[in-house]
């Protein structure tokens, strides 16, 4: 049937499968793991322990890693707090600050293209008696600012607007949301998950109070996490959620992951040496990416702004597929989809139905994520690969050929089931 | 997801892709699903008027692999039966030959409709009285 080049050569120093989904997790960088090694036998000290040679080498470890993480966002270490993960550190900011502010008001502003972690963690405080405010997006992925400043009332305790989207990549205009919540003296927590290590997060700058990151987005291992929290101008305080020893200055009780926070001190340390080149050089490769596909593919379209973007993103819709029969045609590579299909849900990503896009436009999106290690010799065959299976999948959408015959979908009566 | 190996050559090697002449008397068209649910099937059939014998089916399906090779699954299976074989075609059929998860049953059914959809088009053009109901397009 086909004309087109279904498996593509394999471009040398290429293997596959080629890992394309820096979203959901970034492999550890060799550089990190030799900095845990040590961590996990002889260095194997808990950091709690004052008392001993063991403990003092657990607990300086610990306080390195403060350092490389404070440095890359602008903090002290002594505002650092180590999790397992942005899911315990969106947890504990929302529900602590909640908590600790509840006599101040009960009102929480956020926005509809969160992070679950942060959706359900807000969800469950409305069950307590918190209101929420879940602020549109625009088209482009973007809120809108003015609905910030009217959403904000005198109950209002926290807004929380993540910096940059797990699925388009798009970045919110953060110091714009620091500036607004500072001058109305309320409290600015923002999921930095994606945006630390990857574009330039400073929490003086851009009046961050809290903010959330995690290792393992950044080549650093899974299962630890951070949470910043102000101590001046304004000193924040938070609840703690998980009670015990009293570790993290109260605020996070628990024995601290050494190997895990140590992984996370390095993996900051080289985001902060490496960000600008390794930025540059992922954007090159996404446009790369971009312009091939649009140069041999219509009916192809970004989702969310182009201009406020992760380097690393791209998510792409190529309508008339469906993402999933795409995504089972380039087998090699670990991308993911916003079809329904590959969801336990059957429904689309609610990200790119904020974003106002069609159901249609949602299940034929891809979302590549760049990272570290992908190349530009993986980007081609990534191309090629991809234009192949549309062109192939196209032959076969009924959809496709109606429109090129000049028929209007929307006018057609569809049976919905 | 795991597919299993008859859905991935269904979609690998899809049979009978293409389009039959849709004004032609001897043609049936099914047209079923919407681009909102992930899924639209175009099943068509082109029927012999002496032995109400399916000749030749074609298909094209927007979709996801499983719905690519339900259908395409249902191209096969009506070629060749007469009308009233191919009505008897049931979605479980093609849920056991495919081996698909619960989460892919709805594929089957619309593979089914699209049949009765495109067997009802043809018995309109027809004039043949509907013996028994078809899925509504």
């Amino acid at each position: 049937m086909s004309t087109v080049t279904m498996n593509p050569v394999v471009p040398e120093g290429v293997s596959l499968p080629i890992y394309m989904d820096n979203h959901a997790t970034s492999p550890m960088d060799p550089r990190v793991l030799e900095a845990m090694i040590p961590y996990f036998s002889g260095k194997f000290g808990n950091a709690a322990s004052r008392n001993h040679s063991f403990g003092w080498e657990a607990e300086q470890a610990v306080e390195q890693a403060r350092e490389q993480i404070a440095r890359l966002i602008g903090a002290t270490a002594k505002e650092i707090i180590f999790t397992s993960g942005a899911t315990e550190s969106n947890n504990l900011a929302i529900k602590g600050i909640a908590e600790m502010y509840r006599e101040r008001g009960n009102h929480i502003i956020t926005q509809v293209t969160e992070h679950k972690a942060v959706l359900d963690t807000c969800k469950r405080l409305e069950k307590y008696g918190y209101r929420v405010t879940y602020l549109p997006v625009k088209a482009d992925g973007l809120i809108d600012l003015d609905d910030l400043r009217r959403a904000i009332d005198d109950k209002t305790i926290l807004v929380t607007i993540m910096s940059a989207n797990n699925e388009i990549g798009v970045v919110q205009p953060v110091a714009e949301i620091g500036k607004i919540c500072h001058e109305k003296g309320v409290i600015f927590h923002t999921d930095a998950v994606q945006a630390v290590g990857k574009i330039p997060v400073d929490v003086q700058a851009m009046q961050i109070d809290v903010l959330s990151l995690t290792a393992h987005k950044i080549y650093g291992p899974k299962g630890v996490g951070a949470l910043y929290v102000r101590r001046r101008n304004p000193r924040v305080q938070i609840a703690s959620q998980i009670d015990g020893g009293g570790h993290e200055r109260g605020m996070r009780s628990g024995t601290l992951n050494v190997p895990g926070i140590v992984g996370l001190g390095k993996a900051c340390e080289i985001a902060m040496q490496e960000m600008a080149t390794e930025a540059e050089r992922l954007r090159a490769m996404r446009d790369h990416l971009r312009a091939r596909m649009e140069a041999e593919l219509d009916y192809v379209e970004v989702n969310g702004s182009w201009k406020h973007r992760l380097p690393g993103n791209l998510n792409m819709s190529f309508i008339y597929v469906e993402g999933e029969s795409l995504l089972m045609g380039i087998n090699d590579v670990a991308v993911s989809s916003g079809s329904a299909c590959t969801s336990a849900t059957l429904e689309p990503s609610y990200v790119l139905k904020a974003l106002g896009l069609g159901d249609d436009v949602a299940h034929s999106s891809i979302r590549f994520g760049l990272g570290r290690f992908n190349t530009m010799a993986e980007c081609d065959y990534v191309a090629d690969k991809v234009i192949g299976i549309v062109k192939k999948l196209r032959e076969l959408s009924p959809l496709y050929e109606m429109v090129k015959e000049g028929i209007d979908l929307s006018k057609i009566e569809w049976a919905a089931h | 997801m795991a597919y299993s190996d008859k859905v991935v050559d269904h979609y690998n090697n899809p049979r009978n892709v293409g389009a039959l002449d849709k004004s032609s008397e001897e043609v049936g068209t099914g047209l079923v699903g919407a681009p909102e649910c992930g899924d639209v099937m175009r099943l068509q059939i082109r029927v012999n008027p002496e032995t109400q014998v399916i000749e030749e089916a074609k298909f094209k399906t927007f979709g996801c692999g499983s719905a690519i090779a339900s259908s395409s699954l249902a191209t096969e299976w009506v070629k060749g039966k007469t009308i009233a074989e191919a009505m008897e075609i049931k979605n479980t059929d093609i849920v056991k030959e495919l081996a698909l998860p619960p989460v892919k049953i709805h594929c089957s059914v619309l593979a089914e409709d699209a049949i009765r959809a495109a067997i009802g088009d043809w018995k309109k053009k027809n004039g043949v009285a509907e013996t028994e109901a078809v899925a509504a397009n």
